[in-house]
């Protein structure tokens, strides 16, 4: 396989042309970047922003599928392992959530791919695998995350998944080298662990079982916990005896994480484990504690108080306005939590929102960035 | 016509045609907005091309009229709209009232503070809402006559054509500095903030564009010239027209004491007035045609000014209360009628505008 990366000082100085020129070219764009003119021409041409373009949604199982994005210039080549948050325009209104990319970097063109699995009442997940169409454009961030591979490749690997958590490790996986196991290039000695309720949710089934056939060092255990219960982490030294010579990765439900971490006597740093965020919390619009993030000072909200007083009378230095909710003068970026609209009893919210915090109440527990 | 009002009621069913609008608001929104940046953006781009040619008088007019639409676009449909929030709920980071910043002298963060909170709260509020006449021109009897307003109908003009800078100057309240009304510190910062701004966009338009055509240095300078002037003239009018045609009603601050929100959309209702016309007209003025909409519902996207007007005007005729709309000849003719009669003394009882403040009064 081909590097993608470019090397550093060759990369630094375009980069160091580049930013010369694009600061140039500001003169007359001004007061507007010229990726926002870029912007209006091709959706991926910015690059100062990354962005996807969505080329095929390939369904993997019933309730889950593929969504193959060609990468805009704005993108950084990613780690396999790592994960992206997506921005996607549902009804209008922009939403973000973290995905693992499921590609390996330089995957068929440089084509990327995220696998999404729809969760019950998943506004996002719903909209990624049902109606999504190719020619969408997806906002994205940055490749982040350290639940990767390391370099040089330890002898021994264990892959510890279930569900959805097997994408960032999918990424891994197709970018092993594939020779003789063992050799110099070779496949390292590779043991995959994988839950799923039954054969038909196992998401990338038929390649994973074609790629154990056919990859010397990969060794597959699929676990269909509908017939044959969940794993339980006592139970992995009888499918992986050196268990403890192993370098384990570990991707999954919340409460699965906690049992291996639990359970792992070896040295810390060779168990990785990678939590996928929390969805937002339910909130009741009943109130909550308010935490300002910045200024470290908390108070108790009811539901029906503006956050605006709420702020004002625990001393924090809040930007406010009309009071009315026209004038925008009182924005302020939620950290978490949800609030609700006093205006129409709306509750809504996402982390990174700017809300107007005069005609907001808390919904539950909230945290500003002030 | 019946004496009182029942403000609170007429209140409730504004409260509900912005609620309706609200739960409504979805892609179709969004592709608006978004179809007419991409449009403005290929506009400007395509009118800056074109003066590369402009040697040639049809390319010069061409690009010139093409520059000129765009920039009218980005400050009224695009600019004024973001910047009161009205696409905030698309919660796209690009097109956010925090985040634009436009094709204009004054620096958002300023022109938010004195559209957003003090002109749309204390709108036509004497003493209290400052784009009455700009502080500059007499445009309410109630203000006292200076002969410094005999020339109005002149510096009115200068207005009009150099309008981005009034308003960026207008901005930092100079005329309370004398008075320790204004911190000059507050003052002089907001000042450098301008002149930060204004540099930027001078270099734009008049040095690295002109320089860029080479040989059509000239007459690109000129073209850029004549688009910010267009811009400027047809700002000034839209706006003037939305708040100063004789039939607009201006307001005491003892009026506006406690204040029901009721009350608050009879003031805005009868401070502004809107401009009939098509749709061309409406997305030209960023929808300031249908400035009694904006003013009842400033932060709603101005895309549904068009739908709701109808609405709006049969509650006003339902409820008694008017609703001033007229031609853009008709509302700019009677701004100009305005200025040249409050440039001269007088007159000391304003009996024909003595009718809405006096029903708002009875009603509140």
């Amino acid at each position: 396989m081909t590097t993608p990366y470019t090397t550093v000082p060759e990369a630094a100085s375009r980069r160091g042309v580049r930013a010369r020129l694009a600061r140039a070219a500001r003169w007359l764009t001004t007061p507007l970047d010229p990726d926002d003119y870029l912007g209006s021409l091709n959706a991926l041409w910015p690059a100062g922003e990354p962005r996807g373009r969505v080329e095929a949604v390939l369904p993997e199982t019933p309730d889950a599928a593929t969504l193959v994005i060609r990468p805009g210039r704005g993108w950084v080549p990613h780690r396999p392992g790592q994960w992206v948050r997506v921005g996607v325009d549902v009804d209008g209104v922009r939403h973000r959530r973290a995905y693992s990319l499921s590609s390996p970097p330089g995957h068929h063109g440089g084509l990327l791919t995220i696998t999404v699995k729809e969760v019950p009442d998943g506004l996002v997940s719903r909209h990624l695998v049902r109606r999504t169409e190719p020619g969408t454009i997806l906002h994205l961030s940055r490749p982040e995350g350290e639940f990767v591979l390391p370099d040089p490749l330890p002898p021994k690997l264990l892959f510890l998944t279930a569900g959805s958590g097997i994408t960032p490790v999918m990424a891994m996986l197709r970018g092993l080298p594939t020779g003789r196991a063992g050799g110099a290039g070779g496949t390292p000695d590779v043991v995959l662990v994988h839950s799923a309720p039954a054969p038909e949710n196992v998401i990338f089934g038929a390649e994973l079982r074609s790629l154990a056939a056919r990859v010397p060092g990969l060794r597959l255990y699929e676990r269909h916990t509908r017939s044959e219960g969940r794993l339980r982490p006592e139970e992995l030294p009888e499918l992986c005896p050196d268990l403890l010579e192993r370098d384990i990765w570990v991707c999954g439900p919340a409460a699965m994480l906690e049992e291996v971490t639990a359970y792992w006597t070896g040295p810390a740093d060779r168990l990785r484990v990678e939590r996928f965020l929390p969805a937002a919390q339910v909130a009741d619009g009943a109130g909550g504690p308010v935490r300002f993030t910045r200024s470290g000072r908390e108070a108790d909200a009811d539901g029906g108080t503006p956050l605006l007083v709420v702020g004002e009378e625990a001393g924090v230095l809040m930007p406010s306005g009309c009071r009315m909710g026209i004038c925008r003068g009182c924005l302020v970026r939620l950290s978490s939590g949800r609030i609700r609209d006093l205006r129409t009893g709306r509750i809504h919210g996402e982390a990174g929102d700017l809300v107007q915090t005069c005609v907001s109440a808390a919904a539950g527990p909230v945290e500003i960035e002030l | 016509m019946p004496t009182t009002v029942d403000v609170e009621a007429f209140g409730r069913a504004m409260d509900r045609i912005r609620d309706e609008v609200l739960a409504t608001l979805g892609e179709d929104d969004a592709r608006y907005i978004r179809g007419v940046i991409a449009l403005q953006r290929k506009l400007e781009l395509t009118g800056r091309a074109l003066l590369f040619a402009s040697w040639l008088p049809p390319a010069w007019a061409a690009g010139t009229a093409a520059l000129a639409t765009a920039k009218i676009l980005e400050n009224m449909e695009i600019g004024h709209n973001v910047m009161h929030g009205q696409w905030d709920w698309m919660r796209d980071p690009k097109i956010h009232s925090a985040a634009w910043e436009w094709d204009n002298a004054s620096p958002s963060e300023q022109w938010k503070h004195s559209h957003n909170f003090v002109h749309h709260t204390w709108t036509n509020v004497l003493g209290k809402d400052r784009d009455i006449g700009y502080s500059a021109m007499r445009v309410s009897p109630e203000q006292p006559w200076h002969p410094v307003h005999l020339a109005q109908p002149f510096y009115n003009v200068l207005l009009a054509l150099f309008f981005e800078y009034g308003i960026a100057v207008y901005d930092v309240e100079l005329e309370r500095l004398p008075k320790g009304g204004k911190d000059p510190k507050e003052a002089l910062e907001q000042l450098r903030a301008i002149a930060g701004k204004v540099r930027r966009q001078v270099v734009k338009d008049y040095v690295a564009f002109p320089l860029l055509t080479g040989p059509c240095l000239l007459p690109t300078l000129l073209g850029n010239f004549t688009a910010n002037l267009v811009r400027n003239v047809w700002g000034h009018t839209i706006i003037f027209c939305g708040h100063f045609p004789e039939d607009a009603a201006f307001f005491t601050e003892e009026q506006t004491e406690g204040e029901t929100r009721g009350e608050w959309y009879v003031r805005q209702l009868l401070g502004s007035c809107n401009i009939d016309g098509g749709p061309l007209l409406h997305l030209m003025s960023g929808n300031l045609s249908h400035q009694i909409e904006h003013h009842l519902f400033p932060d709603l996207p101005s895309n549904r000014y068009a739908e709701i007007a109808p609405r709006v005007r049969a509650l006003c005729e339902r409820f008694g209360l008017p609703y001033n709309s007229g031609s853009l000849a008709r509302q700019t003719g009677s701004v100009w009628k305005r200025i040249m009669r409050l440039a001269l003394p007088g007159p000391s009882r304003p009996e024909e505008r003595d009718l809405p403040t006096a029903r708002l009064r009875e009603v509140g």
